[in-house]
């Protein structure tokens, strides 16, 4: 971890290469700023797991690779299995000193989406972390299956239109709410679990590093606009991300050893639900006065989580 | 360092913990394991090692068989030896892992005590999971009792980690007949078990950071024919290996194993071809009724069901008249998958023998002396005929009216 002051973004995104520009993600695709906000934050290497999904599949397709580091994909559930796998091996062959260079920092770390993660996956994550693998799973939360087409997720909020879950005459999209993922790795008692951004780079970039630092098994999630899915112009991504945090629709917190809950970002001025939800395609038909009481509905939502966040911030538990 | 493990020059054990003391002097470095009837006891018996310090690796007890595999994966692709054991519905759970295993060309080693597939839910004995294991690119060895257990689990290491072969193996046995039936079982002792086996030698390894590599990449209609068509020629190109190995394993032991094992057939004119223990019951009938009735029975055992030993089962099939395949797993709408293999290989022959299908001891049902004496002597009525003079399948052991599928058809 020999990156310890970072002065500004240019400085930062340019400190290493160990994710390659030649990847086929979508242009707009918040994946590649998060990936590289995690490749720039360290200098140990890294063995990186990725489920099956859009990282995986726009990053490594043979003959060509994006990774400039020790990479595996093995299915849609088990990144979190595979890494830890190979967490293990390397205590083993440490304590036998197998390795070429038997001294060199190593981290691990497994990429999901948010179907491969809040959903196919959450037995292998669950287990993974409940075994206390020194590891760090990092959740690309784009809340829809974006790599079969734009299904509904359990990380889908309420009102969303995917195609499983779909807006119509009947229905106003998704009607459940959102699984509370980052309160049940917390729950899992993971020492270090994060909710985090790419727009607040600094503020992701030092969440990594906690990770990275901490033994045992990190849980982050990080919101990542679906340009495609969520439907906005690919140049707008960044501004998604910002109304995601600035309406407190994706609030940025960290909570310690499961009970010292911090607050990441509080900002000055708390825009209104429908700022975010009028900036994108996905919820274009709540704003039909028959589906209004949606978004009253996800105002509330988001008013209630914001003030337990703040409770539970004050009272460390 | 390991603690040292006292084992005498005869030990009496039953399939399972043969299983793993191979294991435990292969000197693995990672198993992930889950446990399931009848293969739990390995998983048990590699957990006391670890807990009395008989083993240096890592032991990680993972919440289900598909994560054993995955776990298998992972740590196989950061360089170093790995094992795990599995049955039945663990072993079905572990399917897909099985195939990435396979296509990332990784020498996991897997001890399968192999059980009934659910439904109806069964514990016992039969091959339906081996059979379903036949696709999935791995080499796959079947031991008949606990000494080729161990045996086996040995010699897999040895040829799934050979660079030239670098593929997974599953090493088989019977579930209960031999994972839970004590029986005298030679053992080497440690440091010559792991003289034969070696020390682990890496390649394209995650922990490698000089040389990063990427693992599981993803290819279309591009590539995917490509890599198939070479994890085949893989598969094909380990068949040298495996025989070196054997060799070396005799040298060494003074037990000699075949791709193909063959009994009384110089001049056998009825065989039976099984796998697993059925083989030794086979070997016993057969016998007996040469001294009984003067009839010239012979067996025949694939010892390597994967790749599978094509050309010498033709050899070791030549002379006969009148062959009975035993498929100890359900058809499912079919021919058994055995007598699909063993018919393939004898189509090609001039001799083309008569070739029949017994489905068999399926869920643990017995299979006894008497039933394999049965069976050859229908075989001596089709060859003395020249036809095959019951159906071509027929259920063998079954309750209630005798069940016979696809007729014979005679001019």
């Amino acid at each position: 971890m020999a990156i310890t002051s970072i002065k500004n973004l240019k400085e930062f995104s340019t400190n290493n290469d160990r994710f390659e520009g030649a990847h086929t993600l979508c242009p707009g695709c918040a994946h590649s700023m998060i990936v590289r906000e995690l490749m720039n934050c360290t200098d140990d290497n890294l063995v990186i797991s990725s489920n099956t999904g859009c990282l995986e599949v726009s990053t490594a397709v043979y003959p060509f690779t994006s990774w400039d580091t020790s990479w595996i994909h093995i299915g849609f559930e088990n990144a979190a299995t595979a890494v830890t796998g190979a967490e293990a091996m390397h205590k083993a062959r440490k304590r036998k000193g197998t390795l070429k260079d038997n001294d060199a920092p190593v981290k691990f770390v497994a990429f999901g989406g948010d179907g491969s993660t809040y959903d196919i996956g959450f037995q292998w994550l669950s287990g993974a972390v409940e075994r206390g693998h020194d590891f760090t799973y990092i959740c690309l939360d784009n809340e829809n299956y974006a790599n079969t087409g734009g299904q509904r997720s359990s990380a889908t909020p309420i009102g969303a239109t995917t195609s499983t879950a779909q807006a119509g005459t009947h229905s106003y999209g998704k009607k459940e709410k959102k699984k509370d993922l980052v309160a049940i790795m917390a729950a899992h008692g993971a020492p270090y679990v994060a909710q985090l951004a790419p727009n607040k780079w600094k503020s992701m970039a030092k969440g990594f590093q906690k990770a990275l630092e901490t033994e045992g098994p990190c849980f982050i999630n990080t919101v990542s606009p679906c340009t495609t899915e969520w439907r906005f112009d690919p140049k707008d991504t960044i501004l998604l991300t910002d109304l995601a945090t600035d309406t407190l629709m994706f609030p940025l917190y960290e909570i310690i050893d499961g009970h010292e809950l911090n607050i990441l970002y509080r900002p000055k001025n708390v825009l209104k639900v429908e700022d975010y939800l009028g900036a994108q395609g996905r919820y274009k038909h709540l704003f039909k006065p028959e589906n209004r009481h949606v978004i009253e509905q996800i105002q509330k939502n988001i008013n209630e989580y914001w003030d337990m966040l703040q409770r539970r911030e004050e009272a460390r538990i | 360092m390991a603690e040292k493990f006292d084992i005498q020059d005869r030990e009496v054990w039953d399939g399972n913990y043969a299983a793993s003391q191979a294991l435990r002097q292969a000197r693995v470095d990672v198993v992930a394991a889950y446990p399931i009837t009848p293969s739990t006891p390995i998983v048990e018996n590699y957990g006391a090692y670890v807990a009395n310090g008989y083993v240096d690796g890592e032991f990680v007890m993972v919440e289900s068989e598909h994560a054993a595999m995955s776990g298998c994966v992972g740590a196989s692709a950061a360089g170093g030896r790995v094992a795990t054991a599995t049955s039945s519905q663990g072993f079905a759970l572990m399917a897909e892992v099985l195939y990435q295993a396979s296509g990332m060309r990784l020498p996991i080693v897997l001890t399968v005590v192999n059980r009934a597939l659910a439904s109806p839910l069964n514990v016992r004995g039969d091959h339906a999971d081996m059979y379903m294991g036949r696709d999935s690119g791995w080499i796959q060895m079947d031991a008949f009792n606990s000494q080729e257990a161990y045996d086996l689990t040995l010699c897999a290491f040895k040829i799934g980690e050979d660079h030239a072969v670098r593929l997974p193996v599953m090493v088989h046995q019977d579930g209960f007949i031999t994972s839970h039936t004590a029986q005298n079982v030679y053992p080497l002792q440690d440091d010559k078990a792991y003289d034969f086996i070696g020390d682990f030698k890496p390649v394209d390894d995650l922990l490698d950071f000089s040389r990063p590599v990427t693992y599981g990449a993803q290819t279309e209609e591009d590539w995917h024919f490509e890599h198939k068509a070479k994890q085949h020629k893989a598969l094909m190109d380990s068949r040298p290996v495996i025989d070196a190995v054997f060799e070396e394993f005799e040298k060494l032991t003074g037990r000699k194993y075949n791709r193909v094992e063959s009994y009384n057939m110089e001049d056998a004119e009825v065989v039976i071809v099984a796998l697993g223990t059925t083989v030794e019951t086979a070997i016993v009938a057969a016998q007996q009724l040469r001294e009984e009735e003067g009839i010239k029975a012979g067996v025949v055992a694939i010892r390597c069901f994967r790749p599978f030993p094509f050309d010498q089962v033709r050899e070791a099939l030549k002379g006969a008249k009148s062959i009975a395949v035993l498929d100890r797993s359900s058809p499912g709408g079919a021919m058994g998958a055995f007598f699909n293999e063993v018919s393939a290989a004898l189509y090609t022959t001039d001799t083309r023998p008569l070739v029949t299908n017994y489905i068999y001891g399926l869920g643990g049902r017995d299979f006894s002396i008497d039933e394999a004496k049965r069976i050859f002597k229908e075989q001596k009525a089709h060859a003395d005929a020249g036809y095959i003079t019951t159906d071509i399948q027929q259920f063998s052991g079954l309750r209630g009216p005798k069940l016979g599928y696809f007729q014979t058809q005679r001019g």
